[in-house]
């Protein structure tokens, strides 16, 4: 069992887990993910390392409750155990010294960037961070980002704070104000890492995108997180997560994210109504 | 007396109704029927049957304690050898090996030794099984990677050996394809798990959740302790066939297919949380035993059609006779010489058809099997919502590729010596699919055995 030692509320339904597996601390690294099960009947879920504590033996990570495992797992309280938690999976980002380097995180994707963005500092970078949120109650990890970041810029959809836009629109700002823009790490969701990309290419700045596909082991044994990268079939659980996302074919991309809408809705319903009834 | 040429049929579930759930087909022998069966077995002086089985059961010796009612007997004689045979009296490709040699069968149908192996596995597994003797430590410690059956097998034979035995499972439950792959319906998972148990009260510590090649590498377990290591990770990697439009949506690997409705029960989804999704046609293409599984599995959940593409015919096709004859009872179709070269679209995505070509077969290729020749112009469309593409899988690279010093060969297997298992990296071994590519579970027992023994021995010999 795996016991979740520490929560965290950071938004409406954003919620931070820190959970002891010291096998799997020992050995994460910025860009890697992990597997978890709420309980017995439940699905494996892959989910981003936004952090780890290889003293303390544990791995963070931030979830949005949006379906029905999410908001299972968000019910749980701290003290409370999970059954399973298997990681780090996925090739670690790679990082260097690149120079001026724009990460660019949206919604909960800026929680596995943050990993990523401390280790491009790290290693010398001068870092422009751009975060972004539908609204200011659902912006996370903006202190831990603005300690890692030479500059950081915020955006929110709505104008609740920072700038009223896309991250899209800062992203362009930086490249053509500051130029010189050597690489960009962008993770959100899908349609947000679509349009990063769809703004770097003209600029031709190479663009690292982190897929979140459906998947089900996480070890290249199923190939369902298949993904389509420059013609190429790649699986993102053994290959990625992160991809050239120029190359990345983001209409399949998703469209295989749809695949199970019909049937979340049939779990949340049934369980809404105590589970297993039938009634859907 | 004179012989029985037949073989006492084994009572199955009937076809109409067991397409529709996931119970097991085959019911297994009642006492009366094994003792019939049994009988039949002439104790014949040369034993040709136990040449035929990887694992080296002494078939004539178990036969005759049950005609002797000793069924206590029989399975202690069986487990001298198999560590799992509730599974393989069901799983085993008998016809191909036991059975194939028996003295009976040249003139007769042969004995039906896995029949009986089953009926005295189930026979301990209804009693309770008895705690297995384990004997005293010789200090020494195996690293066992992967959960599967190479593994399971040799982790057993090693720690009957008295070594001290950590085996480690990627996935959340031990048994590897046992769990994931081969449906419920043919092996149940309970089945599967009493055995396990068994070899986890030999003494073998098996940790689940464990990705070696992430939280360790081989050459680490060597440091942290480990004398040897056997690495048995099977051949975890879906092949696609390469054709436009296997990533449609409402396409699966039949690993997909089969672990989403096995090894996380989809089939009891929104009970359990995994989904699975079939459509009313669906195509499995391939025509092995795992594309049978699919086939069957997809009746099962739902499909009103479910079709067999296969590009060469009926003579060629890789599946058990009793699981093609079974699929067949049960109203899988057969597209035989077909082929798709596209998989079709609807506006939004998902799949609508197959375009595909009919073969005739022409001279015997490398493979012995007379090779599928495309039919020029004889493209047609077929219609299905859901296609599973079971054309094999490749080996896990998660631990070869993190395991410097071991070599592979051209398809990413590990080359490993095939009496020894040994690896060309001292102290480690490996048997199995991920040595031999995609095959069966007796042979990667098989496997797993030899190489439990070569590691015996290198411990021995190891200062």
């Amino acid at each position: 069992m795996y016991q979740i030692v520490a929560t965290k509320v950071l938004a409406p339904t954003i919620k931070l887990f820190e959970i002891k597996a010291p096998m799997v601390a020992a050995k994460a690294q910025a860009g890697q993910f992990i597997i978890l099960r709420v309980d017995e009947e439940g699905e494996r879920i892959p989910l981003t390392i936004a952090d780890y504590n290889r003293d303390a033996g544990t791995i963070t990570t931030i979830f949005q409750e949006i379906g029905y495992t999410t908001k299972k797992l968000g019910a749980l309280n701290e003290g409370d155990s999970l059954v399973d938690f298997v990681g780090p999976l996925g090739q670690a980002s790679e990082i260097e010294n690149f120079g001026r380097i724009v990460c660019v995180g949206g919604g909960v994707g800026v929680a596995p960037l943050y990993p990523i963005t401390r280790a491009l500092k790290e290693a010398g970078n001068e870092v422009i961070s751009i975060i972004g949120a539908r609204s200011k109650d659902l912006l996370i990890l903006e202190d831990e980002m603005r300690s890692v970041s030479d500059t950081l810029l915020v955006a929110t959809d709505d104008g609740s704070y920072g700038h009223k836009g896309f991250v899209t629109d800062l992203l362009k700002q930086v490249i053509e104000e500051k130029g010189d823009v050597k690489h960009v790490w962008a993770i959100g969701p899908v349609v947000m890492m679509r349009a990063v990309t769809g703004t770097t290419k003209p600029y031709e700045v190479p663009t690292i995108v982190s897929m979140n596909p459906i998947m089900v082991d996480g070890t290249g044994m199923c190939g369902a997180c298949r993904v389509s990268v420059g013609n190429e079939t790649k699986f993102a659980c053994v290959d990625g997560p992160e991809f050239d996302g120029h190359l990345v074919d983001w209409d399949l991309a998703i469209r295989r994210l749809a695949i199970f809408k019909d049937e979340e809705k049939r779990a949340e319903a049934a369980a809404s109504c105590g589970g297993g009834c039938g009634c859907q | 007396m004179p012989i029985i040429k037949e073989k006492t049929p084994m009572p199955s579930q009937d076809p109409q109704e067991r397409s529709r759930n996931f119970n097991e087909v085959a019911l297994g022998y009642t006492e009366e029927m094994a003792l019939k069966e049994a009988e039949r077995c002439i104790q014949c002086k040369n034993e040709p049957c136990r040449q035929g089985c990887p694992v080296e059961v002494d078939i004539p010796a178990f036969i005759l304690k049950m005609k002797e009612k000793d069924y206590d007997g029989a399975i202690a004689k069986i487990k001298e050898k198999s560590n799992l045979p509730a599974i393989c009296g069901r799983v085993c490709p008998q016809e191909s090996q036991c059975e194939k040699y028996c003295t009976l069968g040249k003139k007769n149908e042969p004995v039906g030794i896995g029949r009986l192996e089953r009926y005295a596995a189930d026979y301990e597994l209804n009693k309770g099984v008895t705690p297995p003797e384990v004997p005293a430590s010789t200090g020494k410690k195996v690293a066992v990677v992967g959960g599967g059956p190479a593994s399971l097998t040799a982790a057993a034979d090693l720690a009957r050996l008295g070594h001290q035995v950590t085996l480690f499972e990627a996935l959340h439950v031990a048994g590897g394809v046992l769990m994931y792959g081969i449906p419920q319906f043919r092996l149940p998972k309970e089945v599967v798990q009493t055995e396990i148990d068994y070899i986890r009260k030999l003494g073998v510590d098996i940790r689940t959740n464990a990705v070696i090649g992430k939280i360790s590498t081989v050459d680490e377990l060597l440091e942290q302790g480990y004398d040897a290591v056997f690495i048995g990770t099977g051949a975890g990697l879906p092949y696609f066939m390469d054709i436009p439009g296997e990533n449609l949506n409402g396409v699966y690997s039949a690993n997909e297919f089969l672990t989403r409705t096995n090894l996380m029960k989809g089939y009891k989804f929104p009970e359990y949380a995994t989904p699975i999704k079939v459509g009313k046609k669906v195509a499995v293409v391939g025509a092995g035993n795992v594309a049978m599984d699919g086939a069957r599995t997809a009746l099962r959940l739902g499909a009103e059609e479910s079709y067999i593409v296969y590009r060469r015919s009926a003579e060629e096709m890789p599946a058990r006779t009793e699981e093609i004859h079974h699929a067949e009872e049960e109203g899988v179709q057969f597209k035989l010489l077909t082929s798709p070269t596209e998989i079709v679209a609807t506006d939004d995505g998902w799949v609508k058809g197959m375009t595909c070509v009919k073969y005739e077969l022409g001279e015997p290729d490398a493979s012995g099997r007379r090779r599928p020749i495309a039919i020029e112009g004889s493209e047609f469309f077929m219609e299905v919502d859901t296609v599973v593409m079971a054309i094999g899988q490749g080996p896990n690279p998660l631990v070869p590729t993190t395991t410097p010093g071991m070599e592979l060969n051209k398809k990413g297997t590990i080359k490993a010596d095939e009496e020894s298992g040994a690896t060309t990296k001292e102290g480690v071994f490996a048997g199995g699919d991920i040595v031999t590519g995609a095959a069966t579970v007796i042979l990667a027992m098989g496997a797993g055995k030899k190489a439990a023994k070569a590691i015996d021995e290198y411990l021995k010999n190891k200062a």
